[in-house]
């Protein structure tokens, strides 16, 4: 089926030695680019992928995920539509069952409620209900995230609601080197994907991006497996599990933490169904320590998830728990308020500081 | 059509609005310059402004009361300000301040003041629904209270639109829905989105009747929205109302509208009705001067807002955990009153039968 990872990118001939040196990437892309790259590509090997939403033309998507494309593809491809989210990302589910490749994009994730039928009671079940003799090979894309004060209704990031509902793919990006393998990857899907990306990570002009998901991106196409957590900074003393956004914020408290001699992990999950539970696992058997840090909300969401998964498993190799998340409340527009709910950079070192101070506890 | 104190009043409305949202537009650019970050600033997140529609807005609350019901989209200013919402505290609560309507919580696109009547939403045609509930509720209640639900062009293929002129037409509630016809949504022109250039027809499949006002010219949409609400006031049930309104600025601020072509945003411009209406004010005999008056104050009142605004605190972060929920909680109690179910009897009896 597709490639997998280019870590030594070889021909795929003789499968003798896996030592061959990697090849070096000197490009460096922002998330934005490196996603697009993905669907022009696949669009051009394929004349059955399009890409519908609003805004996705002239303006090339709100934010980014379409730049460029139009010039490339054209109105027919790349299609303007109503503000019509039940009709267009229903459209995108029968065209996906007639066997074309659709894409749509949902702006934002938080417009999921004028929609949700077509993307629970269809896209994510006509492929069980039917005993798998209809598939939906479609990716819906959609904007997630807050830090930039756009409220209740513009800020959510509902990875556990998407994750939660059986049938669809999970897929939440944290870098461009993966924005692209796991567009590639989407695309490809026999399965319905939804591709999740934070708007503070795509190098948005008006949204200034850290410094970390703009990254070297091989030219060439290549896939990231689902399924397969990245372990971007390693440690022993503490499993910090996350993803999107909040990598980065978990790499600059690992770095901080670092200075006191606090050694952590840092685990991007990258695609939460399928969730790969046995890197986290294995993580924690050599650390003891986890946390979870997630900029969805804290009940019944991927934190509880997680470490549910752990200990269901793993009881014994966990010494402490912490999960950081957005504490139950919706996000409130206002700037001391939504910086107390989103976790911070801080609120991530304390929660390290925290677990491990549980270590030699009352038991 | 109305007396000339009438038309003096719309006229007070838009250019309050107008000069509102200029001063908005100054206090949301600083700290986003030389380059645009939209979190930076006193006012963070998204902006849409609404400048060249205020006739809209003007025209048809004109004709509406404090218990009247207003729903807006995301482009809400010019509608809060003709509906008669607290200035100061809209403003606060713009600014993220702890005496904002909404205690900082809701920002621009999501303003609530119970006692004008009015509420706002950032979700397309979303407002619809609940307008109709309002509707609902007066006409539960026989009261003669109206509900208007304002909506952008871009929203009239949406279905919680749609669904609800079919509701409010067939249980005949007191709404009126009013389409701005700004002729973008976002950077899609409305051709592109929709074969039906005059969206009023939208009312024909509901039996419902269906105007559009071609210009925005504020007497004409005062008119149209005064048979229209008197209609839903006696009884007669709801009415579509289309206007056509300019959009002088972008989107939201910071859109840098690459999409539309210059003719547009210039026609846009040149086509001012807060001027069309001083016009006609003019010529039925309104001196220069009062009109000048009506803006100075209006100004007076607007840069008091703004200043008030600016004095006050912010919240502390700790407020984000209050308001989940109604607090305190009426009707309820913390204690579950003990009944004798005779469980454990009907337990016992069942198990036994079965074994
Ligand atoms: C359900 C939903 N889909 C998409 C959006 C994003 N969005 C915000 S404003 C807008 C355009 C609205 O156009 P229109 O209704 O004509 O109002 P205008 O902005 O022109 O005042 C869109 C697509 C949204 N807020 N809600
Ligand atoms: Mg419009």
């Amino acid at each position: 089926m597709a490639e997998s990872e280019p870590e030594p990118e070889q021909e795929p001939e003789p499968e003798t030695e896996d030592d061959a040196e990697p090849q070096v990437v000197e490009r460096d892309l922002t998330m934005s680019r490196a996603m697009v790259e993905a669907i022009a590509h696949e669009m051009r090997e394929d004349e059955e992928v399009f890409y519908m939403g609003e805004d996705v033309a002239d303006y090339g998507g709100i934010f980014d995920s379409t730049e460029g494309l139009l010039e490339e593809f054209g109105h027919d491809r790349i299609m303007d539509v109503p503000i019509s989210e039940t009709a267009y990302i229903g459209a995108a589910v029968g065209a996906a069952q007639e066997g074309m490749r659709p894409i749509a994009e949902l702006m934002f994730v938080d417009f999921f409620g004028v929609c949700m039928d077509q993307i629970y009671n269809q896209m994510a079940k006509n492929t069980y209900m039917s005993g798998a003799s209809v598939s939906v090979p479609m990716v819906l894309t959609t904007a997630v995230g807050g830090t930039y004060n756009d409220a209740a209704q513009h800020s959510q990031t509902l990875y556990g609601t998407f994750a939660h509902l059986p049938g669809m793919k999970v897929v939440v990006p944290s870098t461009a080197y993966d924005a692209k393998g796991l567009m590639h990857n989407a695309i490809r899907d026999d399965d319905p994907v939804v591709y999740m990306f934070h708007k503070r990570l795509m190098g948005i002009g008006w949204m200034p991006a850290p410094d970390g998901p703009k990254t070297p991106v091989p030219e060439e196409a290549y896939t990231i497996p689902f399924g397969s957590a990245d372990v971007k900074r390693e440690g022993e003393d503490v499993t910090v599990v996350t993803l999107g956004l909040h990598v980065h914020r978990a790499l600059e408290a690992a770095a901080e933490l670092a200075d006191d001699g606090i050694d952590a992990e840092v685990i991007d999950l990258r695609t939460l169904v399928p969730l790969d539970t046995e890197t986290v696992r294995e993580s924690v058997a050599k650390t003891g320590h986890l946390v979870v840090v997630d900029e969805d909300y804290r009940s019944y969401g991927v934190t509880g998830e997680i470490i549910a998964s752990v200990a269901e498993d793993r009881l014994a190799d966990l010494e402490g728990v912490e999960r950081v998340a957005v504490p139950d409340v919706p996000l409130p527009y206002s700037r001391p308020m939504e910086n107390e709910v989103i976790p911070s950079v801080e609120d991530v070192a304390a929660a390290v500081r925290s677990v491990r101070s549980t270590e030699s506890g009352a038991e | 059509m109305g007396g000339v104190t009438e038309l003096q009043a719309m006229f007070e409305d838009m250019v309050t609005a107008r000069y509102y949202e200029e001063r908005l537009q100054e206090e949301y650019l600083e700290g986003k310059q030389p380059a645009f970050d939209i979190s930076a600033g006193p006012i963070p997140g998204e902006l849409h402004l609404a400048a060249g529609q205020e006739a809209a807005a003007a025209g048809v609350c004109r004709h509406l009361r404090d218990d009247d019901t207003v729903t807006a989209p995301h482009r809400p200013h010019h509608v809060a300000i003709a509906k008669g919402v607290d200035l100061k505290r809209m403003t606060a609560e713009i600014f993220g301040r702890e005496t904002g309507l909404c205690g900082g919580k809701g920002g621009h696109m999501h303003l609530f003041d119970p006692d004008a009547g009015f509420a706002c939403s950032g979700i397309i045609a979303e407002g619809c629904p609940p307008a109709v509930g309002a509707g609902l509720a007066a006409s539960k209640r026989n009261e003669d209270s109206v509900a208007v639900a304002f909506l952008g062009e871009g929203a009239i293929s949406q279905g919680g639109f749609l669904e609800s002129l079919n509701l409010a037409a067939v249980r005949e509630l007191p709404v009126v829905f009013v389409i701005e016809d700004n002729d973008w949504a976002i950077s899609m022109p409305k051709e592109r989105v929709s074969d039906v250039a005059d969206g009023s027809r939208r009312a024909e499949g509901f039996d419902m009747p269906g105007t559009r006002v071609d210009s925005d010219d504020a007497i004409a949409v005062s008119d149209a929205a005064k048979e229209a609400i008197g209609r839903a006031r006696d009884r007669n049930g709801p009415s579509l109302l289309e206007v056509q309104v300019h959009r002088r600025m972008g989107h939201f601020m910071g859109d840098p509208q690459t999409y539309r072509p210059e003719a547009d945003q210039e026609a846009a411009a040149d086509r001012d009705s807060i001027e069309r209406l001083a016009a006609e004010l003019r010529r039925r005999g309104v001196e220069d001067e009062t009109l000048e008056s009506i803006r100075e104050d209006a100004h007076e009142r607007v840069d008091e807002a703004i200043e008030w605004a600016k004095d006050q605190p912010e919240p502390s972060p700790e407020d984000a955990y209050e308001d989940v929920f109604a607090n305190p909680p009426s009707g309820v109690t913390d204690e579950e009153p003990a009944y004798d179910l005779g469980t454990d009897a009907r337990a016992g009896a069942e198990s036994g039968g079965d074994d």
